[in-house]
């Protein structure tokens, strides 16, 4: 299969790859996705008044799963929560070029940031922190 | 980190290139001496015809069969068909069962599953964590109805390697045919069809440095006289079993490779046998939580499938950027599946994700080897970083209890 060249390049030259840490009151997390199905990502906001200061990933998944998150990182630093709530998968598939086979990889790329989002939001909104998997 | 230059290729289980000295061979075919074998009444034809004659015979030599029991084919997947549908049709009369295995490869698989559709009873025995069927399974699995068992002889994804003269005695004196799948072994294992007691074998001329395109199936004709109902037609050739133009240029190839791989098998096999070796030992030497998939004590010498736990197959090959290798992860193949050999080898669906496969053959070289570890470990280690699942895992969580989300 042919890779788009912003596939390679997020694949070679991945922004934002680590890990915030988790507990923290002001980060929130989203992981989705499950080992046997060959995809898991992990992506992390670290919010300062209303807006993502920072934002990382890391990801077990193919290329393009890769290139779809790392993607989402660099799009969500800046922004607003608000704001990032806006970003849909369609917007990833259309800038990496994915082939119909890799539309999953997007479509979990935007569920991460949900539920990235929702975590924070959860964490501001009660005292106890929530765990990120509540999906589950 | 990409050398755009360097190509250095590892899946000769998938294909060989041809070797010069066997298209030396077949070039006369293709032009001066290009006739139709079938061709009886010209010189163009019997030189042709001759060539064919000698072909068979040499290919018959490698396996201790009769020239006439050679059937030329397209390829180990047609030989495979004509085995499986041929003796099912043939023998109908006698029973409607057959037997393989879970490993076996589509070739073998699907026939079966058409002839399941047709009313056919398969049974598939299921493999051991080392892709051995039980023969106390096989045996109990023989029923009066049961016409045909084809097990392979050496597996595609993780080169374990099945006993087949044991496999062929069971067959033997339960008085069933036995076909085996010998695409992966013939030029690399020693083949005896009647030491092995094998009434049918599927090959193909491009896993052993001949051309693409051609293949035989070997077909018992003494004790028993093994008899298959045609599934091309049209002509007559091939004693009426496969119809169509003899691809002349082809069987000679072939031919010519099977004896090149036989004059230097066991130097040959120790050579490649020695390198995978080496290229396993680099691998799980710099590497931790590796794990090889089949039977490191019965496998072709050619082969390592290996699991570079938390990072996945398809990611691994983009990070391995000119060196050609074959991954049981989904993502490279068009179904959604991991590889259902591995899975029935009861690897786990993570695993199999993270599974590749190295196959070493006749120009792969230690350079080659040393620089193929070197890039598999360093993808390796760039994509652990980056996963969540070693992250996780370093931290002491132990993966198999998380609830994953799916998807």
């Amino acid at each position: 299969m042919a890779y788009s060249d912003k596939v390679i390049d997020h694949y070679e030259n991945p922004r934002n790859v680590g890990s915030l840490d988790k507990d923290s009151q002001d980060v929130g997390t989203g992981i989705v996705g499950a080992p046997e199905c060959g995809d898991v990502m992990k992506l992390q906001i670290q919010v300062e008044e209303g807006v993502i200061k920072d934002a990382k990933f890391k990801t077990f998944g193919c290329g393009s799963a890769i290139a779809s998150s790392s993607l989402a990182t660099e799009w969500l630093k800046g922004r607003s929560v608000e704001d990032a709530q806006k970003i849909r998968n369609v917007d990833i598939v259309e800038e990496l070029a994915l082939p119909p086979v890799k539309i999953h990889c997007s479509v979990l790329a935007e569920d991460a940031i949900r539920q990235a989002l929702a975590d924070y939001q959860n964490k501001q909104g009660e005292t106890a922190p929530v765990a990120a998997k509540e999906e589950a | 980190m990409s050398q755009p230059q360097r190509r250095i290729y590892l899946d000769y289980q998938a294909t060989t290139p041809v070797d010069p000295q066997v298209l030396d061979t077949m070039m006369p075919y293709l032009q001066g001496s290009f006739g139709n074998s079938a061709s009886r009444n010209h010189a163009f034809g019997w030189e042709a015809e001759k060539a064919v004659d000698q072909a068979r015979e040499t290919l018959a030599a490698g396996i201790g069969a009769k020239a006439r029991e050679i059937v030329f084919t397209s390829g180990a997947t047609e030989s495979n068909n004509l085995a499986i549908l041929g003796a099912a049709r043939m023998y109908a009369p006698k029973g409607k069962h057959l037997i393989t295995c879970a490993t076996e490869h589509k070739a073998i698989l699907d026939p079966a599953l058409f002839l399941e559709n047709q009313g056919w009873d398969v049974t598939v025995l299921a493999v051991d964590e080392k892709g051995h069927i039980s023969l106390e399974e096989l045996v109990a699995a023989i029923r009066e109805d049961t016409v045909l068992i084809s097990i392979m002889h050496g597996n595609n994804e993780v080169g374990t390697l099945h006993d087949i003269a044991a496999i062929g005695a069971i067959c033997r004196e339960r008085g069933v045919l036995f076909h085996t799948d010998a695409t992966q072994t013939l030029g690399k294992e020693e083949i005896d069809v009647n030491s092995m007691n094998i009434d049918l074998l599927s090959a193909s001329a491009h896993k052993m440095y001949g051309p693409k395109g051609v293949g035989m199936l070997y077909v018992r004709r003494r004790a028993p006289r093994v008899r298959l109902e045609p599934i091309v037609h049209g002509g007559g050739h091939e004693r009426g079993l496969r119809s169509g133009t003899m691809n002349v240029p082809g069987v000679v190839g072939m031919a010519e490779a099977l004896r090149q791989c036989q004059v230097q098998r066991e130097q040959e096999q120790a050579r490649i046998g020695g390198l995978r070796d080496r290229l396993q030992e680099l691998l799980t030497d710099a590497l931790d939580y590796t794990q090889i998939n089949g039977d490191v004590e019965s496998r072709l010498a050619c082969n390592l499938n290996i699991s570079f736990a938390y990072v996945e197959g398809e990611s691994m090959l983009m990070g391995m950027d000119g060196i050609a290798v074959s991954s049981g992860s989904a993502c490279t193949s068009a179904s959604l599946e991991p590889s259902y050999v591995l899975r029935a080898l009861g690897v786990g669906d993570e695993l199999a994700h993270s599974s590749i496969r190295f196959s070493l053959g006749r120009f792969t070289t230690l350079e080659e080897v040393e620089e193929a570890a070197a890039c598999t470990i360093s993808a390796v280690r760039r994509l652990r970083e980056m996963s969540p699942l070693y992250e996780m895992a370093m931290e002491g969580v132990d993966l198999s209890k998380v609830q994953w989300s799916g998807h």
